[in-house]
């Protein structure tokens, strides 16, 4: 019982990491770039959310959707200012402006909010639900986090196969050069994958926060790393891949710190990240189509 | 018409096109032949926007395409086949079609393009649900026209429609070239096939490394000694 326990609340964690890397993902799928600060993005969703609930006393949805906004604005400028001008550049420089993006949040936070750390309220009730006559206890928290990664993963398969924008988007996945030859405003794309990636970090922001509730300038960083890993695991580009790595990489480290070590479960989740590599490189649903002449 | 003026691309340093200009009537196939490296399809990317030149225009009627964004070229009735099909691979034939029409808003007229082209390759249509990168090369090749056809260009531009298939489906798509062009509309065809292309060509050009050396009627250059020499195996 103490195993199924663990591995729900892996599910959670888990979750939190699928809605992160599934930004990841959408944005290294169609701008082919690894924006690092992505995590980053997430902390200042943190915050807005955190002063909305606590400073503004807004309701829970009004101070979510107000994060996502927030969140979404700011991805949207990034890309403007900080990357489409290397749209051209050798992707190391890329690389480097996205650190560069990174530290300025983190940065920036320390000098508007200061880096001590603050109390983030849950947005869940407290509460349980009791299993197997109270042998297995979920919390709320928990359920809600696993909802809504699934409904944040059905809305955006539902989008990216169904919508024209959608579908735009996976031609400028696979050929941006095709993808202008069919009228396709490859820009505006890539602004909508960072508004997207963005927002639902937000999300991602307030059900992290609501687990850990310690909201600090850096605490996008850890997450970040963990869902770029659990991004890469399932495949960098593929959606469902971010899905799957995410709970899969939530599952491992609930586990390993439950019954090999607290201090080692980081490393043990590298560590299967790299066996994963080793045998398929494309990550579990990464896909490579060898083209037919 | 086409109007290309005074056209120069750049690759960093290596020039790849030398100042070339040349005309597409309304109506006719013209095709634009040479050797691998010429600078064909750095001219098809130039006119369809893909790369900006760095100097010389390029006019479609009234526009002068180089001074639009590269998407919005499409809209003004130009589409392209580019070189090696570049279908979207996952996505499905009936995918691909429909992106071609992505800058359309005519939802009727989409839907009879779509049939004609399903009529004018049936294979797609039996196809229409597999995805576009399962399918062989001339499949490829066929949807890759499907889908510019979806744009409803009065021009197409098509990028060495020929390459790599067998000679049965190479008269396939030559002969559907010239159907597509009974219907009325222009073609710009840059082919290494230069016997075909000649053969269907009201006017030619020959490109040799970023300049163009000959042109005339296709009949012309198809009896030309140096054309027959260069390019049609003597
Ligand atoms: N992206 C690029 N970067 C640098 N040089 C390029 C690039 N694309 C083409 N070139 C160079 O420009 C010249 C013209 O190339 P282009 O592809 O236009 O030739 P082509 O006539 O279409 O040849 P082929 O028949 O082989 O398709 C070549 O010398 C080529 O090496
Ligand atoms: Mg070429």
């Amino acid at each position: 019982m103490a195993f199924l326990s663990y591995l729900i609340n892996g599910l959670s964690l888990g979750s939190v990491y699928a809605i992160i890397a599934l930004g990841y993902t959408m944005v290294y799928g169609i701008a082919k770039m690894l924006n690092f600060a992505h995590g980053d993005i997430m902390m200042v969703g943190a915050y807005v959310a955190f002063f909305a609930l606590n400073s503004f006393g807004l309701p829970v949805i009004p101070s979510v959707l107000l994060a996502m906004l927030a969140c979404t604005v700011l991805g949207v400028v990034i890309e403007r200012l900080a990357y489409r001008p290397l749209r051209q550049a050798p992707s190391l420089a890329v690389l480097i402006t996205a650190i560069g993006v990174s530290y300025f949040l983190q940065n920036g936070a320390q000098l508007l909010w200061s880096s001590s750390t603050k109390v983030f309220p849950s947005v869940v009730p407290a509460g349980s639900v009791q299993l197997f006559g109270g042998q297995l206890s979920i919390s709320y928290l928990t359920i809600v986090t696993i909802l809504i990664c699934i409904a944040v993963m059905i809305c955006l398969t539902l989008f990216i196969n169904r919508t024209r924008t959608g579908k735009a988007m996976r031609a400028c996945a696979e050929d941006k050069g095709a993808a202008v030859l069919m009228g396709i405003n490859v820009d505006r794309i890539i602004s909508i994958t960072f508004a997207i990636g963005s927002g639902i970090a937000a999300i991602a922001a307030v059900l992290l926060c609501s687990t850990y509730p310690s909201l600090s300038p850096t605490l996008g960083s850890m997450p970040g790393i963990k869902a770029f890993t659990a991004a890469v695991f399932g495949g960098i580009g593929s959606i469902p891949g971010a899905f799957l790595g995410g709970l899969l990489l939530g599952v491992i480290e609930i586990l390993s710190k439950a019954y090999i070590s607290t201090q080692l479960s980081d490393a043990i989740v590298f560590a299967v990240l790299i066996i994963v590599l080793l045998i398929k490189p494309t990550g579990l649903l990464g896909r490579k189509i060898s083209e037919k002449v | 018409m086409l109007k290309v003026e005074n056209l120069v691309v750049r690759y960093g340093m290596i020039e790849a096109i030398k100042g070339i200009s040349f005309e597409v009537n309304d109506g006719e196939i013209v095709t634009l032949i040479g050797a691998n490296g010429a600078g064909k399809t750095t001219t098809m990317h130039a006119i369809s926007g893909l790369i900006k030149p760095v100097s010389g225009s390029i006019w479609l009627n009234d526009t002068e395409l180089t001074k639009i964004p590269g998407h919005k070229i499409v809209s003004m009735g130009l589409a392209q086949v580019p070189e090696g099909r570049r279908v979207f691979a996952q996505q499905t034939v009936e995918e691909n079609l429909t992106l071609g029409a992505y800058a359309r808003k005519d939802k009727e007229k989409i839907k009879a393009d779509m049939d004609y082209v399903y009529d004018l390759f049936p294979r797609l249509k039996e196809r229409h649900a597999q995805l576009a990168g399962t399918l062989s090369g001339g499949e490829q090749q066929m949807l890759a026209m499907g889908r510019a056809l979806m744009a409803d260009p009065n021009i197409i531009l098509l990028d060495e429609p020929s390459m790599g298939l067998s000679p049965l489906l190479v008269s396939e798509i030559f002969a559907i070239i010239e159907e597509i062009n009974n219907k009325g509309k222009t073609v710009l065809l840059v082919e290494q096939n230069a016997k075909r292309a000649l053969a269907i060509a009201d006017h030619a050009y020959v490109l040799e490394t970023g300049r163009i050396t000959l042109e005339g009627t296709g009949e012309q250059l198809a009896s030309d000694e140096r054309v027959q020499k260069a390019y049609l195996g003597g």
